[in-house]
């Protein structure tokens, strides 16, 4: 088996692309939802905009779920942490993806309209609310949140839902919203054709500009104004995981410091303009099944920015810095990490090809005349 | 303060998991079920099969969209509300369900897309091949929860390393093949096919008692018969077999849910009706049959089952060297760590959990009183009055669906089903039977581990997250008024296109088209 070190650091990675897998697949369905009250006019339009995605809406959201269940396998202390820590914030992320299976499955089964223009904002909400709240999470972990354990490793958060929505951490949010809103215009416009992909492609440019602005500023105001965590103590990262034995600092600018040390990471934020451009260049074009190639590159570009920023942080602690969780102490024990790779490295392809089979099999444009002849079957 | 924080978890966990528990199991022996229809219609081709496909299937789908729903709250809720529990067994908890994602729930949630949205596109063979594939992710979603479940009832293949302040995986062929795990696989997957059974089956009866739609209501209700009645044997059987392995790993809970105070000469009799004291400890009265319950437990004459007062003493005993693990690790854990503490705390290092108990009396373990021993002694028996009469009422209700399935499959293998009015009638009003009879199920198996999240590692007690009382009111403010609202709209879908029956198809076979949509 791999050394426990290499361990650590692979897990890193698998959940990096974990959240990646997710912000491509579930991502591009969110962004669809998002659109759907502003690009579908009328019924039969966001019928055509929902059954883009009805088949897969429900297997996408999967990445969503195993992301959350491979984190409480591979940092268990993590998944304490954030998810009590930011308690309220969960759950107004729970509570609007329930709108999301009972919006797909239940809304055109009856014939009434404000029956369905109900359900239309439900997906809305259920395509839009997540998003926000992981880019402002996201926000706020690049700001170090306040939490401590006490010698027993139980966590104590100290900060409020509403301390979480600071301009910084709203801006990341603005970054990730108008990211999964570019790429689920994208697929819209990639899967349907006439108004609704006119109307798409034009979101394409809006939320393509607005996404290169926030990231901009964004990244602008880490390197300047935010400041970033360093480990000042020794570490050894094969030892046991114990996230009390460091000492951490904080320093401006210190998110920085891995992009100095290996230049070759600039390559990921580079990725995410790279990808953007791309998506809006070649969607203009009419290639809409590369350009959404693209703006997963962009998505990973910018996930992939917060992540090689932060390494080896996962959760800084703003009023305990030295309880800072890292991909050193907050991973489980060498056993279960070997295991789960193996468990990922098996399944992962498995998933991947019968995930590919069934978009190949579902593929083509999404019609007004599909949606009248399936009226029974159809979302 | 923090028992309130504790009961109000417990609560909301309870509420939540119940709530998921009455889609999962209709699932479970539905998709069964759109199985059996569907390979029915690949081989005959007869189209009335491929319609019951579909319309039972539009049945499934609602039923679905609440457990996905529901679902994603029982992961969030592990981290949101149990954060000292998921962090102190993450490292062996959290595999099984990652697992399941990879595994089970992304292959039945690609499969159930392509289930509704694949019959034009797809030859029979492949569509059948999508609704198999469904029906065993599924399963094995169940499989791996259950894997999970199981070990939070026998701790199997892992140990606790002071160094880390958790548990660790020591043995995954030990998680996976957990006797426990095994038994409550089978029990509740088979609960899950009664489920689906009775559903098609009343449902079905519904349609027959009116004379609508004949042909297609009499071939569900056969294939239902003939499967609820294979499965509530099953369930039956090996709910025998689950109490079996409950015997071994967990004699507390088989002591509560036969109130039995005291340890009998083996074989020990069982406790047909009683009515348990929970104050003098004993029963006020008790009808028993003997050797039963010897034998249900052990399988054997000689072995002795211990009894609620035996097992008081033992898990005292336990307490108290629990208490010298406790001590010695808070030494381990301190700034100075003596090779003193942590021979002490080998020693005592399999009871840790029994002195964490102590924690609900006195936060300095050390200065535990014996009344507070005794008094941790005593709440490691589950109450037995809930336990032992809704065990009793799990098992009538079983006996009631025996007693349904039976008659309904002999009727079908005769053929007369139709025209017995008295059959139908009581098919339709056994609907509810199997919702309460595994939520009451449910019941038994999480109340009857308390005190433990863990048994005999992790008190309920110490499992929470550090939350306010006014957050917990909020969210569970938040959880009921969301599930009751889902709910209402559920039931009156399902029972609006139930009673529309395959009409709702659109396919011009059946009759109630007109309100089609």
């Amino acid at each position: 088996m791999l050394d426990y070190a290499s361990l650590k650091v692979i897990w890193w990675l698998l959940v990096g692309v974990l959240l990646v897998g997710f912000a491509i697949m579930d991502g591009h369905d969110m962004g669809v939802g998002t659109l759907l009250p502003f690009v579908g006019r009328d019924d039969t339009e966001r019928r055509v905009i929902i059954n883009t995605v009805g088949p897969h809406w429900d297997g996408n959201q999967v990445w969503f779920i195993t992301g959350g269940g491979a984190i409480f396998a591979a940092w268990p202390l993590v998944y304490a942490t954030a998810f009590s820590g930011f308690y309220w914030a969960m759950l107004v992320v729970l509570w609007s993806l329930f709108f999301r299976p009972v919006g797909f499955d239940y809304r055109s089964k009856i014939d009434n309209p404000s029956w369905r223009r109900l359900w239309d904002w439900g997906l809305f909400i259920g395509g839009a609310v997540p998003p926000l709240i992981f880019g402002v999470a996201f926000g706020n972990l690049l700001q170090g949140v306040p939490f401590h354990f006490d010698s027993t490793l139980q966590s104590t958060y100290e900060g409020s839902f509403w301390a979480l929505l600071n301009p910084f951490a709203l801006l990341c949010g603005v970054v990730s919203s108008s990211m999964i809103t570019l790429h689920g215009a994208v697929y819209l416009a990639h899967r349907t054709e006439g108004d609704i992909q006119r109307r798409a492609l034009v979101w394409v440019k809006v939320a393509g500009w607005l996404l290169l602005a926030a990231f901009s500023v964004a990244g602008v105001w880490l390197a300047s104004g935010i400041e970033g965590y360093v480990i000042t103590s020794v570490i050894d990262p094969n030892s046991l995981p114990d996230p009390l034995a460091k000492t951490v600092s904080r320093a401006s600018g210190a998110w920085l410091a891995n992009y100095r040390h290996w230049p070759l990471t600039l390559l990921v934020p580079m990725l995410a303009y790279m990808g953007t451009l791309g998506a809006m260049g070649l969607a203009r074009r009419g290639h809409t099944f590369a350009a959404f190639w693209a703006s997963a590159i962009a998505l990973t570009g910018i996930i992939g920015t917060a992540g090689v920023s932060m390494f080896p942080f996962v959760m800084p602690s703003s009023s305990h810095p030295e309880a800072s969780l890292t991909v050193w102490d907050s991973v489980s024990s060498h056993l279960t990490l070997g295991l789960m790779l193996g468990a990922t490295l098996i399944f992962m392809p498995i998933i991947i090809i019968y995930t590919r089979w069934a978009y190949r099999v579902m593929r083509g444009k999404v019609t007004a005349a599909y949606v009248r002849e399936n009226s029974h079957s159809a979302y | 303060m923090l028992d309130n924080v504790v009961d109000l978890s417990r609560l909301q966990f309870a509420v939540t998991a119940l709530y998921h528990f009455l889609f999962v199991p209709l699932t479970l022996g539905m998709v069964w079920l759109l199985v059996i229809m569907e390979s029915v219609w690949v081989m005959t081709g007869k189209q009335v099969y491929q319609d019951m496909t579909r319309f039972w299937g539009k049945l499934f789908g609602i039923n679905f969209a609440l457990g996905v729903t529901t679902g994603i709250t029982m992961e969030f809720q592990f981290g949101t509300n149990w954060a000292y529990y998921s962090h102190y067994v993450g490292d062996i908890f959290g595999a099984p369900l990652a697992i399941e994602g990879l595994m089970a729930f992304f292959l039945e949630s690609t499969m159930i897309g392509l289930f509704f949205f694949g019959w034009d596109r797809l030859s029979r063979k492949q569509h059948l091949l999508v609704t198999l594939l469904m029906a065993v992710g599924t399963n094995l979603s169940a499989l791996w929860i259950l894997i999970a479940n199981g070990w939070m009832q026998n701790p199997v293949g892992a140990e606790f390393s002071y160094q880390t302040m958790r548990m660790e995986m020591t043995d995954f062929v030990a998680l996976l093949f957990n006797p426990d795990a095994q038994a409550k696989f089978v029990h509740t997957v088979s609960a899950g096919y009664v489920t689906g059974a009775m559903f098609v089956l009343s449902i079905s009866s519904y349609y027959l008692l009116r004379g609508r739609n004949v042909e297609f209501a009499g071939k569900s209700f056969r294939i239902a018969a003939a499967f609820g009645f294979a499965s509530v044997c099953s369930v039956i059987v090996l709910g025998d077999e689950s109490g079996y392995t409950v015997g071994e790993a967990q004699q507390t809970k088989m002591a509560a849910i036969e109130a039995m105070w005291h340890t009998e000469p083996a074989p020990a009799s069982f406790n047909l009706l009683a009515w348990p004291n929970e104050a003098k400890m004993e029963n006020d009265w008790q009808i028993s049959v003997p050797w039963v319950m010897g034998l249900i437990g052990t399988r054997s004459l000689s072995k002795e089952i211990p009894g609620i007062h035996e097992i008081m003493a033992q898990n005292r005993l336990r307490i108290a060297s629990g208490i010298e693990a406790v001590k010695a690790l808070e030494v381990l854990r301190g700034k100075q760590p003596t090779a003193e503490a942590k021979s002490v705390f080998e020693k005592h290092k399999r009871d840790l959990g029994f002195g964490l108990l102590v924690k609900k009396y006195s936060a300095d373990v050390a200065a535990a009183t014996p009344a507070m021993l005794d008094a941790a002694a005593r709440d490691t028996i589950p109450r037995v009055a809930p336990m032992f009469w809704s065990f009793r009422l799990m098992v009538l209700m079983g006996f009631a669906m025996l007693g349904l399935f039976g008659w309904a499959f002999w009727s079908s293998i005769k053929g007369n089903f139709a025209h017995r009015p008295g059959l139908l009638k009581f098919a339709l009003w056994c609907l509810p039977l199997p919702w309460l009879a595994c939520e009451v199920g449910w019941f038994v198996a999480e109340y009857g581990r308390q005190p433990w999240t863990i048994y005999g590692v992790l008190p309920t007690r110490l499992s929470v997250s550090t939350l306010s009382e006014s957050s917990l009111y909020g969210s569970m403010a938040g959880f009921v008024g969301f599930y009751t609202v889902l709910l209402i709209i559920e039931m009156y879908l399902m029972v609006r296109f139930a009673k529309q029956g395959p009409g709702s198809l659109g396919t011009g076979r059946y009759d109630q088209e007109a309100v089609h949509h």
